[in-house]
């Protein structure tokens, strides 16, 4: 159960036949994924950000002002990574695994089940990706940002994506239904999105919750993405990679362990 | 004697304390259907899976193409085809496409399973389909696709679970018809099923699982012969349960009863339906043994907890 990942080629068949599908069904699907993070940016940005004014974030050359909206553009697209994947590899994934047999189908034929979890987790780390894709397009459109670091943040949000996918699909290993998945976006994955500093700088914590909070993944994310929306370099890069990289690897072999065990039955 | 193809030895798997499979060994031979049959709850399925190594075995050993499961799994299965008791089509592909992204997860290329395509879905009866989703099909469209799509790799040997449950006859016909058109090209079929008439006429061999252990197995004709007597008259009706104790009695080599019918077994129908015309009140019906007979003579009629 615990044996390492053996992954093959042949998940390959497995993220096209995702992909096959999402291409009949794109458009309606990152309508859905960008509507309403940019509904909550405008809204956010622009209303509170009037309010707020300001807000004062660390830099490799100190303490700098930047504008709330693209405070919350650069932590809010990590959310967004974090929420389209998480939601791919929760709802979509337990519907091909647990509803349509989709992947009992699939093991029939010669790919075996760690090539089918790859390819679950690239392929929602792929949906984080369409979707903050379309999301930094319409930011580039609006003006928020026009920093040229956005082609590195690209891939770091990739890397969001996978660290989130892998999260979720230990709890995919385990539900039963949909229902259990609420506990994971309320009870989970909402804290994790106000202790983040997606809305507001870390800082504004309590000590002892700031500590916990600079262990998230999701803030580890935010710290790397939103100086290059600022056109920055960010600092202790490695740690904060480390951290995405170390929370995607535990959980991707929990994941698995979790679903093998499912299967076995 | 003919290579196997496909053998199983000594085969054991227990969930807890319960040992669902029981020392089973079977095997087939190239271009044979080999058919299982047995309750619900027999150990069919969970054989099944062994087979595919879905499910280790807790002992014995599973031999198929001169390879070994569950360690050869891949090589094995790249040379099986599949159909299971649900169907498992991607409700969001047109038929076309499932059999396309099938291919795929065998390792083909997109365009040696394009060229494969129009005789699959002929031989299905699904052409004029070939653009329509699975949720657009009928039942037993919906299994020929799930067959079509069990030969995309061109298997040397079928597994097919229960292919017909839940289809009416013209469906359950024309499947049995795509089958024994496989078997006339030299494929091998293991089949598990409920239906005796499919076990009579698709299989060569039948082996009879009950409580995960083999308690028959041989040709169709051959398991009658030996477990029936040739002809069965079934008399049903006010006082049908008196003939059990009625001189009539004497004609059978055997009496059942099930519910308000009495089921006599003879090697001399004559005798019996002459004894029989004294009771006009009673009505009977005279046939052959069949397989069916076979079937609640060795597992018994009534029904399991679990059914």
């Amino acid at each position: 159960m615990w044996s390492l990942p053996q992954v093959t080629l042949r998940f390959w068949p497995v993220f096209l036949r995702n992909l096959l599908v999402w291409r009949k069904l794109a458009i309606p699907s990152l309508v859905g994924n960008i509507a309403e993070p940019l509904m909550w940016l405008v809204a956010f940005g622009y209303g509170m950000g009037a309010l707020v004014g300001k807000v004062s974030v660390s830099s490799p050359q100190g303490m700098v002002e930047v504008p709330y909206i693209l405070f919350l553009a650069s932590g809010s697209i990590c959310m967004s990574a974090m929420q389209a994947a998480s939601f791919e590899a929760l709802y979509s994934a337990f519907s091909r695994m647990h509803v349509q047999k989709t992947w009992d189908s699939i093991m029939n034929a010669p790919v075996g089940l760690d090539d089918i979890v790859f390819a679950e987790m690239l392929w929602a780390a792929f949906k984080a990706l369409f979707t903050v894709t379309a999301i930094i397009g319409v930011m580039l459109v609006l003006g928020i940002t026009h920093s040229p670091k956005l082609l590195l943040a690209w891939p770091i949000l990739f890397g969001v994506g996978v660290t989130f996918s892998c999260m979720a699909l230990i709890f995919n290993a385990m539900a039963k239904g949909y229902e259990f998945f609420t506990y994971y976006f309320t009870l989970f994955l909402t804290p994790v999105m106000f202790m983040s500093g997606v809305f507001f700088p870390i800082e504004q914590l309590p000590p002892t919750v700031r500590l916990v909070a600079e262990w998230l993944p999701l803030s580890n994310a935010v710290e790397l993405v939103r100086p290059l929306f600022m056109d920055h370099w960010p600092q202790n890069a490695l740690r904060h990679v480390l951290v995405l990289a170390a929370y995607a690897g535990v959980s991707f072999w929990i994941a698995l362990a979790l679903t093998r065990k499912r299967f076995s039955k | 004697m003919a290579e196997e193809l496909f053998s199983v030895s000594n085969l054991v798997k227990r969930f807890g304390d319960n040992e669902v499979v029981r020392d089973l060994s079977f095997s087939i031979a190239p271009g044979e259907c080999l058919g299982v049959i047995g309750p619900n709850g027999a150990g069919k399925t969970t054989t099944i899976r062994m087979c595919l190594g879905q499910t280790a075995p807790d002992g014995g050993s599973i031999h198929a193409m001169g390879l070994e499961m569950p360690r050869d799994a891949r090589a094995i299965k790249q040379q099986l085809g599949v159909v299971t008791q649900m169907d498992t089509l991607d409700p969001d592909f047109t038929c076309a496409e499932n059999l396309l992204v099938y291919g795929r997860y065998f390792g083909l290329r997109d365009k040696d399973i394009k060229e494969r395509i129009p005789s699959l879905l002929e031989f299905a009866s699904l052409t004029s389909k070939a653009n329509a989703k699975p949720g657009e099909l009928s039942g037993g469209m919906k299994r020929r696709l799930s067959l079509a799509r069990a030969l995309v790799n061109n298997p040397r040997l079928l597994l097919l679970d229960e292919p017909t449950t839940g289809l009416d006859p013209q469906a359950r016909h024309l499947m049995w018809e795509r089958l024994q058109l496989l078997l006339q090209q030299g494929k091998s079929i293991l089949l598990t099923t409920h239906f005796m008439d499919e076990a009579e006429r698709l299989c060569s061999r039948l082996l009879v699982l009950d409580h995960g252990t083999k308690i028959a197995e041989g040709t169709p004709r051959d398991l009658i012969a030996k477990h029936l007597e040739p002809d069965v008259v079934e008399v049903f009706g006010q006082g049908a349960m008196a003939l059990v104790d009625s001189p009539v009695r004497a004609h059978a080599a055997r009496v059942e009863v099930s519910g308000e019918t009495v089921f006599f077994y003879t090697h001399n129908a004559h005798n019996l339906l002459e004894g029989l015309s004294a009771f006009p009140q009673l009505r009977t019906l005279h046939r052959p043994a069949n397989l069916e007979d076979l079937f609640l003579k060795l597992t018994g009629r009534q029904i399991r907890e679990d059914a």
